[in-house]
């Protein structure tokens, strides 16, 4: 049934019919809604979570890892700062290979103090250990926390999963959403049975030190699982799609009209649906431009969006984070994707837009598509304000 | 007959190590229906290196400062399947995981009143690093970050007080106790086990390593600390105290002579002066003394 609802209800909507055992939630704009809604339905006995109210973020994610640890399905969500004053605790809840599923409400990172939406911050924890899936709208937010489960608790995978969505643009965002009745979910996400956990009928050491000798293949054996998550991914997005009639494909990436593109934008997250307006309005001028949008950040589908890409002519690669002294991360990660192939786009540019909330407008999105032609820009801002730029201490 | 030990030999800590010790008794008195989250620190290096494991008890180590976050999600889940009944849980951790770097999380775990035994191994430093200051590191010793030189008599701090600081928090049972005396730990740690609520219990353990004393010494230097008036071992109940051991107190010198870490301040009879004015308001404010018969 389609419901008119805002970004962070119907993820908590959806979060209510995973079931999870243990919620932790500390506030930070702007996921605070999803964990608001959360405390309601448990207030009012519609949801049996236990709901634990922490002192930070770093606990925030302690009380999942020790949830998971036991033997439950967990959920809590970040942004932010949050996110990174987790940092600690993301990296280990990933080596001790414990699924649980997160949100991070992307956000701009201090200094200046920022609440607005870009995506430094998951980008920023790309080499955790977590799978990263980035929504594009509320449906998908929505959905992406499901098929996280799904993936997470796969007992081939055991990895947490971050389902990242701008902040406010989608968090704060009202649109029209199929929201899925209680037993299809059951049929796609079984209750979690742990694989391992911490039981005094059966003690089990967690936790360990690794020394030289053992530490890289424990490192290792994550870096192969995502080989396995690329695998599982368009598998488990079948299954969804048989179950919920939506199809998100491979769920690595989605390919809009890229076929015969001559031109095309690789980007991440909300801005691909205004990508995607401009696309139709070139295409109804006769232009051959598209949009490759990357759905799963980590497992990095080289291969899938090399098959996506070769052909194409001109790409503009579109960040929403910067790795300050370097190339943009996926605009580096983009260009590696070609390195030593025969096939490549003629011009790889890249583009940042969006930092700290700035809107990206269909003007921006015309100007990167006006702006790739056949002189390759690096690290081009897209509606900079140069006069900012002049003010000088003596 | 090692299946049956909860706490196993083999682990690699030090000789004489007063943790070591402590930690077994803590574990063997809480049984085996325990869970163990566990802060970074001596005692998950040395019981927890891969392939090998000391515990014989469900247990869990994540980070440095997490385990009564860790402890408290584990609680949780426990709870939400109706696991909890008959399961003990204990958040453990050393002094600077204690007192420093995880003071934030005990609190907000006291804080929520969670059903968890908190233990502090307190050996007064960060002795796993190599000897550097924390909190709980007492007044004028010589340790890495605290060095003492022409300008310094080492640590120019007082030890934080931390059973206070949970006693604040309005939790049911906070205890201090010593390696030294071992039935006082098994009564402290049956009594805080048998109390729902958050409980904490900081116990006194030698290092032989970063307090230089002989490796056979470290029961005779713990019972220095209670005797002199330097470590008192009290116990509160609901916020009001409920008792202490008594003392026939001897003076501090007896203490600190058979330390290193301590050794600079030996003929130094104003430094020496204020640690013992250190015991003598312990024995005041606790009335330690013991009444003559």
């Amino acid at each position: 049934m389609k419901e008119f609802l805002e970004g962070s209800r119907a993820v908590a909507e959806i979060i209510k019919l995973c079931k999870p055992g243990v919620i932790s939630a500390y506030p930070i704009t702007p996921q605070t809604h999803i964990v608001e809604e959360l405390a309601q339905m448990v207030a009012n006995g519609e949801l049996s979570s236990q709901f634990i109210n922490v002192e930070s973020e770093h606990s925030a994610a302690s009380v999942v890892l020790g949830a998971s640890a036991t033997g439950v399905r967990t959920f809590t969500a970040t942004s932010s700062q949050g996110l990174f004053y987790m940092g600690e605790v993301i990296f280990n809840i990933a080596g001790v290979r414990l699924p649980l599923v997160m949100t991070c409400a992307n956000r701009a990172i201090s200094a200046p103090i920022n609440i607005w939406n870009d995506q430094q911050d998951s980008i920023s924890l790309r080499d955790a250990g977590w799978i990263q899936l980035y929504a594009e709208n509320v449906q998908e937010s929505a959905d992406f926390h499901l098929i996280g489960y799904r993936v997470s608790e796969d007992k081939s995978i055991m990895l947490p999963v971050m389902i990242c969505m701008d902040g406010f643009i989608l968090t704060h965002g009202i649109e029209s959403v199929d929201m899925p009745k209680q037993a299809q979910v059951d049929k796609f996400l079984p209750a979690y049975k742990a694989l391992y956990k911490l039981d005094p009928s059966e003690p089990l050491t967690m936790g360990i030190l690794a020394d030289p000798d053992y530490y890289m293949e424990a490192r290792y054996a994550i870096h192969a699982t995502f080989k396995d998550v690329l695998e599982l991914l368009p598998k488990v997005s079948q299954e969804f799609s048989d179950i919920f009639g939506r199809d998100y494909k491979d769920l690595l990436v989605e390919e809009y009209f890229t076929k015969d593109a001559e031109k095309v934008i690789v980007a991440m997250g909300s801005v691909c649906g205004t990508i995607k307006e401009v696309v139709d309005e070139l295409r109804a001028k006769g232009k051959k431009v598209g949009l490759l949008r990357i759905i799963s950040y980590r497992p990095f589908p080289y291969a899938r969006i090399y098959e996506a890409l070769k052909n194409v002519s001109k790409v503009a690669i579109l960040d929403k984070s910067v790795s300050l002294g370097a190339y943009a991360p996926l605009a580096s990660e983009i260009k590696s994707v070609f390195s030593n192939k025969k096939k490549l786009p003629k011009v790889i540019s890249s583009f940042v837009a969006g930092l700290g909330g700035r809107d990206i407008t269909l003007e921006s999105i015309r100007e990167i598509f006006r702006k790739l032609n056949a002189k390759e820009l690096v690290q081009e801002f897209i509606d900079l304000k140069p006069e900012l730029l002049k003010e000088q201490y003596e | 007959m090692n299946d049956r030990l909860l706490f196993k030999p083999g682990h690699t800590a030090c000789a004489g190590c007063g943790q070591a010790i402590a930690a077994r008794i803590v574990i063997e008195t809480a049984g085996p229906n325990t869970i163990i989250a566990n802060n970074t620190g001596c005692l998950e290096v040395f019981t927890t290196r891969y392939p090998e494991s000391a515990w014989n008890v469900p247990w869990i180590h994540s980070l440095f400062e997490n385990a009564p976050a860790v402890a408290s999600g584990i609680e949780a889940a426990l709870i939400y399947m109706g696991k909890k009944e008959g399961v003990n849980i204990i958040a453990q951790a050393g002094d600077g995981g204690t007192a420093d770097i995880g003071l934030q999380a005990l609190s907000g775990m006291w804080e929520r009143g969670q059903d968890i035994l908190s233990i502090c191994y307190d050996n007064e430093a960060y002795e796993n690093t190599g000897i550097q200051r924390s909190g709980a590191t007492p007044y004028g010793t010589n340790t890495t970050t605290t060095p003492v030189g022409a300008k310094s008599t080492g640590n120019l701090r007082s030890k934080k007080n931390i059973p206070e600081i949970a006693v604040a928090h309005g939790i049911p049972y906070v205890a201090t106790a010593s390696v030294a005396f071992i039935q006082d730990l098994q009564r402290k740690v049956k009594k805080a086990i048998s109390i729902k609520g958050s409980k904490y219990i900081q116990i006194h353990v030698p290092c032989p390593l970063g307090w230089r004393h002989q490796a056979n010494e470290t029961l005779l230097v713990a019972k220095l600390a209670v005797e002199t008036g330097l470590y008192p071992l009290i116990e509160y109940e609901n916020g009001n105290f409920l008792s202490c051991r008594k003392i026939t107190p001897k003076p501090v010198e007896e203490y600190l002579k058979i330390q290193g870490r301590f050794k600079h301040l030996l003929n130094n009879p104003q430094e020496l002066k204020k640690i013992q004015d250190i015991a003598d308001n312990n024995i005041k404010k606790y009335a330690l003394k013991m009444e003559s018969q």
